[in-house]
């Protein structure tokens, strides 16, 4: 898996801050909401105003919670800190965030394959706003002018800090990519790292062997995919072994990923790192859930993907591997209620499976309303022979365009009948008349005219016949 | 005449909330361009405000407790589109979009807001001396402070410009500053008064509290503006406090201490009245008894960290982004740091500079978390004099009003000021300082009662009766 030189081994631990789907913010009742017009959901608490006081989001408490309880964390009484530096985007100069007691303890995450990564901590605490820089190369320095949108300061954020326990840039990426399907089950937050909803940064250290102490480590911020985490922290490990066979030393640091170079560079050494200043805030009183809470938490919390997975599993009976990638890409996406559906309504496994995992999770459209009662219906069809396997999916699509429908009404607006069993007979009969010579060449072995009469018998039946049928019905001719 | 009093004339028409406005401008006009309690005063809103008040009358309305009751506000309170500038230079112009907590009760109850006196800069100190906007001068010897921060407030009343006024006390910013100016003020329980709209120094130990000319007065200001406000975290969720039905109860019976230390270096003259009150509080059948406590002596000690080390934060907004003053630089960092050198005065950057270093990586626990300890040990230290008393008198201030000056070279005998005042902010308790007669130079001389958290009705009581006793 790793593509480090022999000898070499990476340790990498990922801090990802998740923003909360609260309807408020963190402190104070403006809405939270991604991609309003700049300015417009503040108020003097999160614009920081003189004299205006912080008031926890009791829902923002529960939904850490949830992610507590996903994550098998140790739930306790907490408190929260102040972080202090200046940047323009806080308006405060300090964050509010949680320090020595988070609400959310050690815990773990079960990668699919089965590799247990410890939790440190998850902890609360609140975003800044949104700086965009005019000029110069798009960063603070060297720009002509900074633009600030408060619209985003004070929106609920949980920082899932994981143990130094990943050892590769692939399990970083499985990594990030369960616990972004962990946090979306939870229902505590969208997921959506392209609108830096969930953001990663990654601890990335390496040493000459398994048994030898941690390196000196660099933290790569701007991470914005699960492609980049992989890549960011492929390409840092083998800079950092690059620099250590040359007879150099890594320096701690944190450095920034440039998706488009491929590359990291530094972005302040330890030496520039901020003294925060941490201390108790005092315009809060501790968060303290009783264990009753808690519990009702707990009840309602959904389903998470490795129950999912489990469950997929069970209804394929020993899937094959190409059946497990699909139950992963289906879960981490979260359409296995399809599946589900489709399967109690009668459809077998496999092909619920399969046509969840292509047709539906290779849509751009949003799956969130669509109707699966009726995605079930259209596979019934396929399985009863009803639909060729070319119309299902043409059904499908307009299923899915329309988040339902009647399928058999669409298959019939589509003029997809099906066939009776000598209609198929009869054309293929007249496609193999119609091409005396290559039907020919084909009795004599040339297996590539497959395809050419396949594809001339389903431009006759317009796509109605079965694949299945045709291929039975030219072997059957040609022996 | 009482604010009850006044109220009540205003509600029943034997005088009009306009009439109340243009004798107290009249009032401010004669004695303000001496003393210079205001920062901000709008005649034209004032009797906006009262001809408001009387039109609700007329109407048949009850515009509530304080129908027509000018109140003067420190200038660290958010009064909307008022400017609110802690006397700095920092804030100058900024005028607040939303009002705090008690300036909407204070509205609720029908007062009318009469303007906005001087302070020392964001609260920091005890003289007035550092306001960006010039000192306030006390109204018994204008060659002498009114004390702080708080001086334009407690000034104001005692210059009899307002009858009520609102201070905040950190420290001792309310009592320290009625003691000198010869009026009553309160430091309540903190989360008792909503901290919501007052521009913060040091959160954990800012509270919102009243000066008036009498106690009454200041037990019917404190149940206007107390009560649980649920935009204050740390606003305590009970009922609001009931001070004045049994404000003319008396003291006996009342066990009270007398803690030794809390007299340590208090001069002759304060003493005696001190003394004096102690007398007077047994005589009426109050049991008095010596209590010594040596540890509160430390709390100014550990005060000024954790006062500076929250100041070092909470002052770190005014940074020339989004509001106030700024100065420009060639970048965000210059502008930051050209904005702050330009803004803040000699004592705010003295004290985010201690507050700065108190917190700093490697110094935490030998500074900040050491004050912690001891703010700790204060905190059991009235836990256990609390068993043996009541209520605890002493002096609210070691010596009466100091001359201009006198201690601005030297931060720290200015500090030393409130090492009677201190205990009870980093105890989060109450206390109150009622004038009890004058020293030699004719200058005011209050006496302190302290009490533990959520003790008010019993300290009303006690400085009720002390009042009645001041002529002893």
């Amino acid at each position: 898996m790793s593509t480090l030189p022999d000898g070499w081994f990476m340790v990498v631990g990922l801090e990802v801050h998740t923003e909360l789907r609260t309807e408020t913010k963190l402190f104070c009742g403006c809405a939270n909401a991604f991609g309003d017009q700049p300015n417009t959901n503040i108020c003097p608490v999160c614009l920081g105003l003189p004299g205006a006081l912080p008031v926890l989001n009791q829902r923002a408490v529960e939904y850490a919670i949830r992610i507590g309880l996903a994550l098998h964390c140790v739930i306790q009484d907490s408190s929260f800190h102040r972080k202090n530096y200046f940047y323009p985007d806080m308006p405060k100069d300090f964050q509010i965030s949680q320090y020595d007691i988070p609400i959310n303890g050690p815990g773990y995450l079960d990668l699919p394959g089965g590799v247990r990564i410890g939790i440190e901590r998850a902890h609360l605490e609140e975003d800044t706003g949104k700086t965009t820089h005019l000029g110069g190369t798009g960063r603070i320095h060297g720009s002509d002018e900074s633009l600030v949108d408060y619209n985003r300061s004070g929106v609920p954020l949980v920082e899932i800090v994981s143990c130094p326990d990943i050892r590769s840039a692939a399990q970083a990426r499985a990594y990030a990519a369960e616990l972004r399907s962990i946090l979306i089950a939870s229902g505590a937050s969208d997921g959506r790292m392209e609108e830096g909803s969930m953001r990663v940064d990654a601890n990335v250290s390496v040493r000459r062997g398994e048994d030898q102490p941690f390196g000196t480590r660099c933290e790569i911020k701007n991470l914005n995919s699960l492609r980049s985490v992989q890549r960011a922290v492929e390409y840092e490990a083998l800079r950092q072994i690059a620099l250590l066979e040359d007879g150099g030393t890594v320096r701690q640091e944190t450095r920034h990923w440039d998706e488009d170079a491929g590359k990291t560079h530094t972005l302040r050494t330890k030496e520039e790192a901020y003294d925060y200043r941490y201390f108790p805030e005092p315009d809060l009183v501790p968060v303290t859930p009783t264990q009753a809470f808690i519990d009702t938490v707990r009840t309602g919390l959904a389903p998470m993907p490795a129950e999912r997975r489990a469950a997929l599993v069970s209804l394929l009976g020993e899937p094959n591997d190409a059946q497990i990638d699909q139950l992963l890409a289906v879960v981490e996406q979260g359409l296995d209620h399809f599946v589900i559906t489709a399967v109690n309504a009668g459809v077998n496994a496999p092909l619920a499976l399969t046509r969840t995992a292509n047709e539906l999770a290779a849509s751009d459209r949003s799956l969130d309303n669509l109707d699966a009662e009726a995605i079930a219906a259209t596979l019934l069809l396929e399985q009863a022979g009803d639909l060729s396997a070319t119309q299902s999916k043409a059904v499908l699509a307009e299923v899915i365009a329309h988040g339902g429908g009647d399928p058999k009404a669409i298959a019939k607006s589509k003029g997809f009948e099906h066939m009776a069993d000598g209609a198929l007979d009869l054309v293929i009969d007249e496609v193999i008349a119609a091409h005396p010579d290559e039907w020919e060449r084909f009795c004599g072995g040339d297996e590539k005219l497959q395809g050419f009469f396949t594809g001339k018998i389903m431009a006759a039946t317009k796509g109605q016949a079965d694949g299945k049928a045709v291929s039975a019905g030219l072997r059957a001719r040609k022996n | 005449m009482s604010i009850v009093a006044t109220a009540e004339s205003v509600r029943t028409k034997q005088t009009r909330a306009v009439v109340v406005a243009d004798e107290t401008l009249a009032a401010i006009e004669a004695r303000d361009g001496d003393i210079h309690a205001f920062l901000h005063l709008d005649a034209e809103s004032i009797r906006a405000q009262a001809r408001g008040i009387d039109s609700q009358i007329d109407a048949g309305q009850h515009p509530g407790r304080l129908a027509g009751v000018p109140v003067a506000i420190k200038d660290n309170l958010c009064q909307r589109g008022v400017p609110t500038t802690c006397a700095s230079k920092i804030l100058e112009g900024w005028k607040p979009p939303y009002d705090a907590t008690v300036i909407t009760r204070l509205r609720e109850a029908g007062a009318v807001l009469v303007g906005k006196t001087n302070l020392d800069e964001f609260a920091m100190g005890s003289s007035t001396e550092n306001s960006a906007f010039g000192a306030t001068k006390n109204p018994v010897d204008p060659s002498r402070v009114p004390g702080g921060s708080s001086g334009g407030s407690a000034a104001a009343v005692g210059a009899d410009m307002v009858p009520v006024s609102l201070g905040s006390d950190t420290g001792g910013s309310i009592r320290q500053p009625a003691a000198f100016c010869g009026v009553v003020g309160l430091k309540p329980t903190y989360g008792t008064v909503s901290r919501y709209g007052l521009i913060a120094f040091a959160s954990s130990l800012d509270q919102v509290g009243p000066f008036a000319r009498s106690v009454d007065d200041a037990g019917v200001l404190f149940e206007v503006i107390a009560g649980h406000d649920p935009m204050d975290s740390t606003s305590l969720a009970i009922s609001a406090p009931d001070v004045m039905t049994d404000i003319d109860g008396g003291v006996a019976g009342l066990r009270i201490g007398i803690i030794p230390e809390l007299m340590d270096g208090s001069s002759d003259e304060v003493r005696a009245r001190v003394v004096a009150a102690q007398d007077a509080l047994r005589e009426a059948g109050a049991t008095l008894v010596s209590l010594p406590a040596p540890e509160l002596l430390l709390g100014l000690a550990a005060y000024y960290l954790i006062a500076p080390a929250e100041a070092s934060s909470n002052l770190a907004r005014y940074d020339g982004v989004r509001y106030g003053n700024r100065v420009d630089g060639a970048d965000v960092s210059a502008m930051m740091i050209a904005t702050r050198t330009a803004g803040f005065g000699d004592e705010v950057k003295r004290r985010i500079m201690l507050g700065t270093y108190a917190l700093s990586a490697g110094y935490y626990d030998a500074y900040y978390g050491q004050a912690q300890k001891v703010r700790t040990l204060i905190i059991e230290t009235f836990h256990r004099i609390y068993q043996s008393c009541d209520l605890i008198v002493g002096a609210t201030t070691p010596t009466t009003a100091f001359e201009f000056g006198s201690k601005t070279a030297d931060p720290m005998s200015m500090y030393y000021s409130d090492i009677f005042t201190i205990p009870s902010n980093l105890a989060g308790h109450p206390a109150i300082s009622v004038p009890f007669g004058t020293g030699e130079a004719g200058l005011p001389i209050g006496v302190q009662l302290l009490g533990p958290a959520l003790s008010e009705p019993t300290l009303f009581r006690a400085a009720k009766f002390l009042e009645t006793e001041v002529g002893r």
